[in-house]
């Protein structure tokens, strides 16, 4: 089992998130969370500084951090994205298309269960934040 | 029609399996109901009434003779021998065990089948026109682009867990047969003044709770900026949609509350930024998936005068079959509504017989249309009255076509655990109070639809008639509505006035029917009356 | 009386808790008076039963009857096709569901 996945090379950010009200009124943030409800793209003019974005996950139905998490990649941003709260298993891997590559879920995760929800699929129908290229790209080299 | 690549089997044979490992997993408890629940919808797996449902995806509504005698089997392996065809071109299976199903999808894998979103907070199966590439007067066969959305909606990682269902209609028409404007998205193709094809776009529509007719957002959106446009109006819903009341999560609402010129103005704001990341396919992938559905061998030269002198064959021919943009070749429709069934039912033998008609006469393809009947498309008139008769032998020659008993009807309460109350005895008196032929024939079109619950499954907002069933203090209860339609002239039925009990609301549809042949001007349907002279002429016939 | 109903994990068959188990009938279905619930909980955590939930019903000859005709439904069979219920033979067993 594990509490924390982790998809990145470098050192993980070591301060705490602050909310979007506080980012935007501190000039000094390195990280910070978005609820669920939240626009992201207001952090578009910070996103050079920024080392982590925690996207909040209330419940697993709650589908807008996908749109968050690929708006900030779309937007060119390289820092770590994390998907928080009621992260399961079988959303991981349209959370790692969508860009996310840090996963802190409120229940630990059976760690063979994520390995193979991660491998289970070798194409992808469309083009997404993960860089995968779609089907239709391999069809027509 | 498509075939898959390797690509298409991959991604299908992976889901086979993956939904293995996640039933595996419910059933050793590492999953619970809550958990597991979202992502059996998005296998098509219901737990209903009886057992567990199971709604396999008929895209668009084409197949072919293999394809449907795989439906057959597993009405026969798994299931109690029959299926049902459901108002979004797909069939149903009710007696379904969850421990089958992963069995069920690995045998429909082998046919390229599959029960992919059919359920779910997520984008269902795409519809279109029965008649697609075989009627005259389309613009083009909006298949190709129907496919290409199917491709592009299936696991999509962004919109898997969108507030609510979505549903999108293709159509290529003026002639809209797939309600396209009672859609979350309608795209309707058309040509602009240079010839080019691009798609009026409808956002909005739909039925249930608050019925609504679409607003048009575009009135010309060129093809090649399609996907892009899509996956706009749907970033917009997934970020906006109301997630806090269920009855107010569909984009109709979003669309509505905004009202259509901000929803607009949204998706025209996301369109560029989504554009810009080139996930439009390209023309060479239009090119791929359209040579798919390129014309089958029509023979030259074949007769296209028709014997009628079989009264019983000259009726259904009259009734259920349509011109073909082809000389010498007719659309023939398959009723599955003969008076006293159940609509929309078929047994294993019956998909079965449909499968080899299909592949002796109408080149191994099948339609399902949205009023829960089958097409052949392209049949050879000389081949009409051969087809006719085995038809007859087994039952499903019924000449109902668009008539009062060509009744759509959800299965209600007899199978559905959202119901409120039985739809399908309701259609069965209707259509025996109205068995007699030349009585349907003389009223003409007249669509009837029947909906269990507010859900709206039987488009009841759509039918000339509507019926609803509600529940009145414990007790079924049926709504009459008058004045919908799901065609091109779309409008939202209205109640006429205080429900009916079973035997009531069978009278009072008789009612209604005779008090319009009474006033009913020449060519007037049903529709075209009620819109000429209004609901209190009928009200009055019918409550007195 | 209250009863409890509910499926069965693997099948889906409609299933009705008789006190110390499930069965498939309704007139084995047993009174759970105010115990519903935590014997639900119980059954369901150990995947005994799926979505179950306690029911109204009236207690007559034929055994219990349940109030709600959709729960009713469920106990038979659909009411459209007699020959798929569990009482294809009981020209009354439509009857009793309505």
């Amino acid at each position: 089992m594990v509490d924390v996945l982790r998809f990145r090379d470098d050192a993980s950010a070591d301060e705490p998130a602050v909310t979007l009200d506080a980012f935007v009124g501190q000039s000094n943030a390195l990280s910070v969370r978005i609820e669920a409800g939240e626009d992201v793209r207001l952090l578009i003019p910070h996103l050079g500084r920024i080392r982590l974005i925690e996207v909040a996950f209330p419940t697993f139905r709650d589908g807008r951090g996908y749109s968050a998490a690929r708006i900030l990649r779309e937007a060119g941003y390289r820092g770590e994205l994390k998907a928080v709260g009621d992260v399961l298993v079988d959303q991981l891997p349209f959370m790692r298309r969508c860009g996310f590559d840090s996963f802190m879920p409120d229940a630990p995760l059976d760690t063979a269960a994520v390995e193979r929800a991660l491998g289970r699929y070798d194409h992808a129908y469309q083009k997404a934040a993960d860089g995968r290229p779609p089907v239709w790209a391999l069809r027509h080299d | 029609m498509y075939k898959y690549d390797q690509y298409d089997q991959a991604i299908v044979d992976a889901r086979v399996e993956e939904f293995r490992d996640q039933v595996e997993r419910r059933l050793s408890g590492a999953l619970s109901e809550d958990q597991f629940k979202p992502l059996r919808l998005m296998n098509g797996l219901y737990l209903q009434l009886h057992a567990y449902m199971l709604r396999v995806a008929i895209p668009y509504g084409t197949l072919d003779s293999r394809q449907m005698r795989m439906l057959a089997t597993i009405a026969r392996k798994y299931d109690r021998g029959y299926g049902h065809f459901t108002t979004r071109q797909n069939i149903q299976y009710n007696w379904i065990k969850l421990a089958d199903a992963p069995d069920i999808l690995a045998d429909l894998a082998t046919v390229e089948m599959h029960a992919i979103q059919t359920s779910g907070n997520c984008i269902r199966n795409i519809s279109s026109d029965q008649f697609a590439g075989a009627a005259a007067e389309e613009v083009a066969d909006p298949r190709p682009w129907a496919e290409l959305l199917r491709q592009w909606s299936t696991f999509h990682p962004e919109f898997s867990y969108l507030p609510r269902k979505f549903k999108i209609a293709v159509v290529a028409s003026d002639q809209d047969r797939a309600a396209v404007r009672l859609h979350d998205i309608g795209l309707q193709i058309v040509r602009n003044d240079a010839g080019a094809p691009g798609f009026r776009v409808f956002v909005g529509g739909g039925m249930g709770r608050t019925p609504m007719v679409a607003p048009e957002i575009r009135s010309f959106l060129p093809t090649a900026d399609f996907l892009s446009y899509v996956e706009a109006i749907l970033r917009v819903y997934n970020r906006y949609g109301r997630r806090d009341n269920i009855y107010k999560a569909r984009i109709k609402i979003l669309v509505h509350e905004l009202g259509a010129e901000e929803f607009t103005r949204q998706v025209e704001a996301e369109f560029p930024l989504v554009k810009a990341l080139g996930l439009d396919a390209p023309e060479a992938e239009f090119a791929r998936i359209a040579a798919f559905f390129a014309d089958p061998a029509f023979e030259a030269g074949l007769a296209d005068e028709l014997d009628l002198a079989d009264p019983d064959f000259a009726a259904w021919a009259k009734q259920n079959v349509h011109p073909h943009k082809t000389p010498g070749y007719a659309i023939a429709t398959i009723s599955l509504k003969p008076v006293g069934g159940i609509p929309g039912d078929a047994s294993a033998d019956q998909i079965d017989l449909m499968a080899d008609l299909a592949e002796r006469y109408s080149f191994n393809e099948l339609r399902v249309t949205h009023a829960q009947n089958i097409v052949l498309p392209h049949v050879r008139k000389a081949d009409l009255y051969a087809l006719w008769q085995q038809l007859e032998a087994a039952g499903l020659a019924t000449p109902n076509l668009d008539l009062v008993s060509d009744i759509i009807a959800c299965p209600g309460l007899d199978y559905c655990s959202l119901a409120n109350a039985r739809s399908i005895p309701v259609a069965q008196k209707i259509a025996r109070r109205f068995a007699d032929l030349d009585r349907q024939r003389d009223l003409g079109e007249l669509k009837l639809k029947i909906s269990g619950c507010i859900n709206a499954c039987g488009h009841h907002h759509a039918g000339h008639i509507g019926i609803l069933g509600v529940d009145r203090k414990g007790e079924e209860n049926y709504q009459l509505l008058l004045g919908g339609s799901g065609a091109e002239d779309a409008s939202l039925a209205k109640i006429v006035g205080p429900g009916f009990s079973e035997d009531g609301i069978v009278d009072a549809v008789e009612k209604a029917i005779e008090r319009y042949r009474a006033i009913r001007q020449d060519g007037e349907r049903f529709l075209d009356t009620y819109r000429r002279v209004g609901v209190e002429p009928f009200k009055e016939a019918i409550y007195g | 009386m209250k009863i409890l109903t509910g499926n069965n994990l693997e099948t889906g068959d409609v299933v009705w808790w008789t006190g110390s188990g499930w069965s498939r009938h309704v007139a084995d279905a047993v009174d759970v008076d105010e115990g519903g619930e935590a014997i639900a909980a119980r059954e369901e955590g150990a995947r005994r039963v799926n979505a179950p939930y306690v029911i109204e019903a009236l207690e007559t000859p034929e055994g219990p009857r349940p109030a709600h005709i959709k729960d009713r439904v469920r106990a038979l069979g659909p009411t459209v096709r007699p020959d798929l219920t569990l009482k294809p033979a009981d020209p009354n067993a439509g009857s009793w569901v309505i």
